[in-house]
């Protein structure tokens, strides 16, 4: 088990030369040379700031040299200075160590995300077994008309529509951050209280695409175990049917699901740009925005492969979670 | 693929599409969406860039069954001309990513060996980064313009039919027929191109309806944060746009052009799994017991 | 108001912290009560943008100016008659031939960190501020003295070589700076910036960026310790939903967008809890045409297009009546402002009869307007993230097509627009706004030497005689003198139209109405913020240890 876990681990190496090898691309999409396209849209590079830049891009040296380079620094999560007007490093704006935990924007992102694929996963489940078991019954064609529609919500329309009925009309519930102003002076119980308060509805919006999309495929996953021989004989031993699904279809249907959650990673990631936008969340995804919008290449390149790397690790957790739950795996 | 009985596949596929309600209701939907978008002049009942300072954000009413935005605009014949919008971006961007994905996948399947590896691989790294932050970053350094992004959607969308046009090719390029093809000397661009493209088309087109709508998605996402089309040409994601910033006084600017897109994406996505389920053999039998 | 990117004057914040400025209709709804002044509670303003640097000189963008303003102090202020007063600075004397200025110094101010202020410290500012190396785009106006001078720990002098009217102002809070904490430091690199020291009301308590400034009142200030102890940023990107968190009481003041201002808190609810303000802003907007290019170098084309724009028609539906048409460089009721000059009621006859006598007229039948074969056709450019400008330039494209001449509308983020655009003069016409400075000198728009790489007469514009009445009106000191030359140039432009002034906005901020002590002036609502207060009964918030 170990020894998978190494070779996975490995094989990973040669994705992640990639992704860096696109961001470097993307650097270089631009005519000329990096720092003209930088110090011409950016009025507020000076010359020492545009040397800096050279420097950092060491664009006086052979191509393969320069991305060598960048490589070198990607490794050590140095992205350079952002080009806001504050100059910071790019890595301590999305990881400010200054900061508490619970502020840093890269945890801010990663922990809304982690939130949602565990609610996915909790009530997508339940779904798909029970219109996998109920097949044909009303229940079934009523999760299969919300999963249609799941599918083609666009999720700030969502996002909308809950601010306005939950936050304007109804005001039960915040509408934008992640905490109250007076959220230092509550109690802890308060505190939890407050910081759950505002995650229901960007929690609730992000969950529900993934949740159309996973109830589906466990639906079908499923429907395919049942199919299969070995539950055929399962049930003709007598087992109850209760037992036959939970014990013998329930596994095995869950398989494909983990990997299905590791793919849907990335699109879960890249819809934080779109949340963090709506519900004024101070997160990566905000961050990111702000640098396209403010043309901040250092920042946007950081965001960029820092968003690919979680995305690398999330796979790699799939594959644990799927070697955990697969016996085959499991024993060799 | 066998030809069944004494139907030929055609109306044999014909005959199960007719069969699901869902499947024609997609269909019944584009359909709509076609007519809007080509008659839309003759539809609008009102010029979609004319400025009423007497009618600021009506409510709907007789005048604008969708109420007007800000600029005294009448919604219903914006949403009208947006939907030119809806169905270009999700055509061309759907065919580059479409014939991006073809050729590689292409390429993959037809020739393995080091190609295969290298474009696999590609594959799984264009997988790993988020689709959204690409889109995004591309266009930091581009213009954002309704050209613009259709390409750059069709650029970070070619991954799956990629994946899909090579595992047919897998499949088909062993079958006999090509076999026979290769062994009387057909040329590879001829065998790829006549034998093994050709009747790989049906799952290619299925992907491509439903890569549709995850392109009439994409952009009315972009459209809304404002890096999309830009107003004021109107598309259904920037007047969501107006209706985020009114969103307290004029719920009509919200929920139409929401409910359109919505729509939209599900008339493509039940059309995409009716033609699935049409041509797919191995549902024939099962959904028949 | 969206993310109010407006080009800054080089003037513009040299005096005053305030955001906007004159004159000023309060529509109170409760009456500051009859509670004494306590002190305690927090106010809380929402804010759409995110401030970057903390430093007076290096700061060019609205939130950073508004923070920043509440931490440091100038020499000078203007007084709400738009008189100038002493801040930091006692008195002052004035050479007769007005070319020096000695300023003296209050001797009971300290930094934040204790140490006291002296002459030294804006004899550094001075220095910084003037320094190539610094990054600062408000170094013109002291690149005009020719001798700055310590003669003592409280008196600090400037000498000019030729008269300058706007001298006095300039002496504002740009640029005073702790010499003892910054000597020898690179400004651009210190921690500083975004942890200053300064000597102003405020002092910076905590900043998580991109979710909240906060700073807490500095008890020593030397006009004695402000009321309220906190004073909160929360940083909330999107008009709509600051709007609602008004609603919900968790922030406290905010800027209406005019529709906000005329719809939405026109109810029981909002006239009980809150106060509204409205007050003309100092800025406006306008239309530049680039004069270079072959269309607009002629008269008759740019007065034909201003005849074609209905500048009430912009005030209704874009400001919902908030403002008034602009009719040139300055702001209605101010001493420079010249009400009797030409002004372009909307006449789309007259537009198409004066482009006709230019030469474009429909010959193709195509309902554009040509011209030697060639159809009438350009691009107006503005900024992103400006809401009312969007408005603008959309209902003057759609006003332009029904005269024959089509408009395209390219938003551009502000760095590319103005680096590529705006500076390299690779445009046709641009939509954008002006803040104007309390002095009307505007040499720097105007003037035809002004019109090189970066510079700010950027449409090349020139006129010998614009030109000289500049050049007198910043030579001279005397108002009435200066008022002559004003009212000359703001005929002349008026005539020749190289803008089309469209409108000034109205200022229109919103406070909760348990803040009492806020005294409207023609300068705005925030000049005497120190002094506001909230009752005991009334506070809301408690501090935190």
């Amino acid at each position: 088990m170990l020894t998978y876990l190494v070779k996975r681990f490995f094989e990973m190496i040669p994705t992640l030369l990639g992704i860096t090898l696109i961001s470097f691309f993307i650097i270089h999409l631009a005519p000329g040379k990096p720092t003209d396209v930088f110090s011409e849209l950016n009025p507020k590079i000076t010359p020492e700031a545009r040397e800096r830049l050279e420097k950092y891009y060491g664009l006086d040296k052979p191509i393969i040299v320069q991305y060598g380079l960048w490589l070198k620094r990607v490794v050590k999560f140095d992205f350079g200075e952002s080009f806001s007007t504050d100059r910071r490093p790019v890595m301590q704006k999305i990881w400010d160590t200054k900061q508490p935990l619970l502020e840093r924007k890269l945890f801010i992102t990663f922990m809304l995300n982690l939130i949602e694929m565990i609610i996915i996963f909790l009530i997508a489940i339940p779904i798909g077994i029970f219109s996998a078991t109920h097949r044909d019954s009303l229940y079934d064609r009523i999760t299969t008309v919300s999963v249609f529609i799941g599918f083609a919500i666009p999720s700030f329309w969502l996002a909308l529509l809950l601010m306005m009925f939950f936050g304007v009309y109804l005001d039960w519930l915040p509408v934008s951050g992640l905490k109250s102003l007076n959220h230092d002076s509550l109690p802890l119980a308060g505190k939890i209280m407050d910081r759950l308060r505002h995650l229901v509805l960007p929690v609730a919006v992000a969950s529900f695409g993934g949740l159309a999309g996973l109830s589906r495929y466990m639906r079908s996953s499923m429907l395919e175990v049942i199919r299969q021989d070995y539950v055929t004989v399962a049930r003709a031993k007598g087992l109850p049917e209760n037992k036959v699904i939970y014990r013998h279809a329930f596994r095995n249907a869950l398989l494909p699901l983990i990997t299905l959650l590791g793919l849907s990673i990335p699109g879960l990631i890249g819809g934080s740009v779109i949340f963090e936008n709506i519900f004024g969340i101070p997160g990566m995804g905000q961050l990111f925005f702000n640098g396209v919008m403010g043309r901040d290449y250092p920042l946007i390149m950081g965001i960029l492969t820092i968003g690919a790397m979680l995305t690398l690790l999330g796979n790699l957790l799939a594959d644990l979670g799927y070697m955990l739950a697969d016996p085959r795996i499991r024993a060799k | 693929m066998t030809v069944m009985g004494k139907y030929s596949l055609g109306s044999l596929i014909w005959k199960r599409f007719k069969k699901s309600k869902l499947a024609v209701a997609g269909g019944i939907i584009v359909g709509i969406l076609f007519v809007a978008a080509v008659f839309a002049p003759v539809l609008a009942p009102y010029n979609p860039g004319d400025i009423d300072r007497a009618h600021i954000l009506v409510p709907p009413d007789m005048r604008h069954p969708l109420g007007t935005d800000d600029l005294g605009r009448d919604v219903m014949s914006r949403m009208i001309w947006g939907s030119r919008i809806s169905l270009a971006v999700g055509f061309v961007a759907v065919g580059i990513a479409t014939a991006i994905g073809l050729f590689f996948g292409a390429l993959a399947g037809y020739y393995g060996g080091w190609a295969e590896r290298i474009i696999m691989r590609f594959i799984d790294i264009m997988l790993t980064i988020p689709t959204f932050f690409l889109i995004l970053a591309v266009i930091a350094f581009i213009e954002p313009s309704i050209w613009n992004i259709m390409i750059v959607i069709g650029l970070t969308s070619w991954m799956g039919v990629a994946r899909l046009v090579r595992a047919e090719f897998l499949s088909l390029k062993e079958r006999e027929y090509v076999l026979a093809a290769r062994a009387l000397g057909a040329s590879d661009f001829r065998i790829i191109f006549r034998h093994i493209l050709i009747n790989s088309m049906a799952p290619v087109l299925v992907s491509a309806v439903l890569g549709i709508a995850g392109a009439v998605l994409v952009e009315s996402a972009l459209s809304f944060l404002g890096i999309g089309v830009q107003p004021p040409t109107p598309s259904w994601g920037n007047i969501l746009t107006l209706g985020k910033d009114n969103i307290e006084i004029a719920w009509w600017l919200s929920v139409f052009p929401g409910l359109a897109i919505l729509i939209t994406v599900l008339g493509y996505n039940l059309l995409g799994e009716g033609i699935r389920d049409s041509i797919d053999p191995r549902l024939w039998d099962t959904e028949r017991k | 108001m969206k993310r109010y990117l407006i080009f800054f004057m080089l003037t513009v914040f040299a005096l005053t912290a305030c955001k906007d400025k004159p004159q000023l209709t309060a529509v109170a709804g409760n009456g500051n009560g009859a509670d004494g002044p306590d002190y305690g509670d927090t106010l809380v303003e929402g804010s759409i943008g995110e401030p970057s640097i903390l430093i007076p000189m290096l700061a060019s963008d609205t939130a950073s100016h508004n923070v920043s303003g509440m931490i440091f102090n100038g020499l000078v202020k203007y007084d709400t008659d738009l008189s100038v007063i002493g801040d930091l600075a006692q008195s002052w004397d004035i050479s007769k031939d007005g070319l020096t200025i000695t300023f003296h110094l209050r001797k009971d101010v300290k930094w934040a960190d204790g140490v006291e202020f002296t002459a030294d410290d804006v004899m550094f500012g001075y220095k910084t501020i003037i320094d190539e190396k610094t990054p600062t785009a408000y170094k013109e106006d002291y690149l005009q003295v020719k001798k700055a001078e310590v003669l003592d720990k409280y008196t600090f002098r400037v000498t000019y070589d030729k008269p300058f009217a706007p001298a006095l102002t300039t002496w504002g809070s740009l640029v005073v700076l702790p010499k003892h904490l910054l000597e020898g430091k690179d400004i651009t690199k210190t921690e500083f910036a975004r942890n200053p020291v300064g000597l102003g009301p405020y002092k910076l308590h905590k900043w998580v960026p991109d979710q909240e400034l906060a700073l807490e009142s500095y008890k020593d200030y030397f006009e004695g310790r402000p009321y309220i102890d906190r004073y909160i940023y929360k940083r909330i990107p999107d008009p709509a939903t600051m709007f609602l968190m008004l609603r919900t009481g968790e922030i406290d003041t905010m800027s209406l967008t005019p529709l906000q201002y005329t719809k939405q808190t026109d109810n029981e609810y909002f006239r009980k809890n809150f106060n509204k303000y409205r007050y003309p802003a100092f800025q406006y907007t306008h239309l530049a045409f680039n004069l270079k290019h072959p269309y607009f170098k002629d008269k008759l084309v740019r007065q034909a297009i201003a005849y074609a724009i209905d500048k009430n028609e912009l005030v209704d539906v874009v400001l919902f009546g908030l403002g008034s048409p602009a009719t040139g460089p300055y702001v209605p009721n101010t001493w420079p402002y010249n009400p009797d000059v030409k002004k372009y009621d909307y006449n789309p006859e007259k537009a198409r009869q004066l482009l006709k006598e230019a030469g474009w007229e429909d010959t193709d039948g195509d309902g554009l307007l040509d011209k030697n074969g060639r159809p009438f056709s350009f691009t107006i450019f503005t900024n992103t993230g400006n809401k009312l400008r969007e408005n603008t330039a959309t209902i003057i494209q759609w006003r332009l097509a029904k005269i024959g001449i089509k408009v395209e509308i390219r938003k551009l983020e502000w760095s590319t627009f103005i680096n590529q655009f705006i500076d390299k003069k690779r445009f046709e016409a641009v939509l954008l706004g002006w803040s104007i400075s309390l002095d009307p000198d505007q040499y720097d728009i105007w003037h035809s030497s002004k019109t090189r790489e970066k510079e700010l007469n950027f449409i090349s514009y020139s006129n010998p005689e614009v030109d000289e009445l500049l050049e007198k009106g910043r030579r001279t000191f005397g108002i009435e003198e200066r008022k002559k030359a004003y009212f000359r140039i703001q005929e002349i432009l008026a005539e020749e139209a190289p803008y089309i002034f469209l409108y000034v906005p109205d200022a229109t901020p919103i406070v909760s109405a348990r803040i009492k002590g806020i005294k409207p002036s023609p300068i705005g609502i925030s000049y005497n913020l120190p002094k506001w207060y909230v009752p005991k009964r009334l506070q809301r918030h408690t501090m935190e240890p």
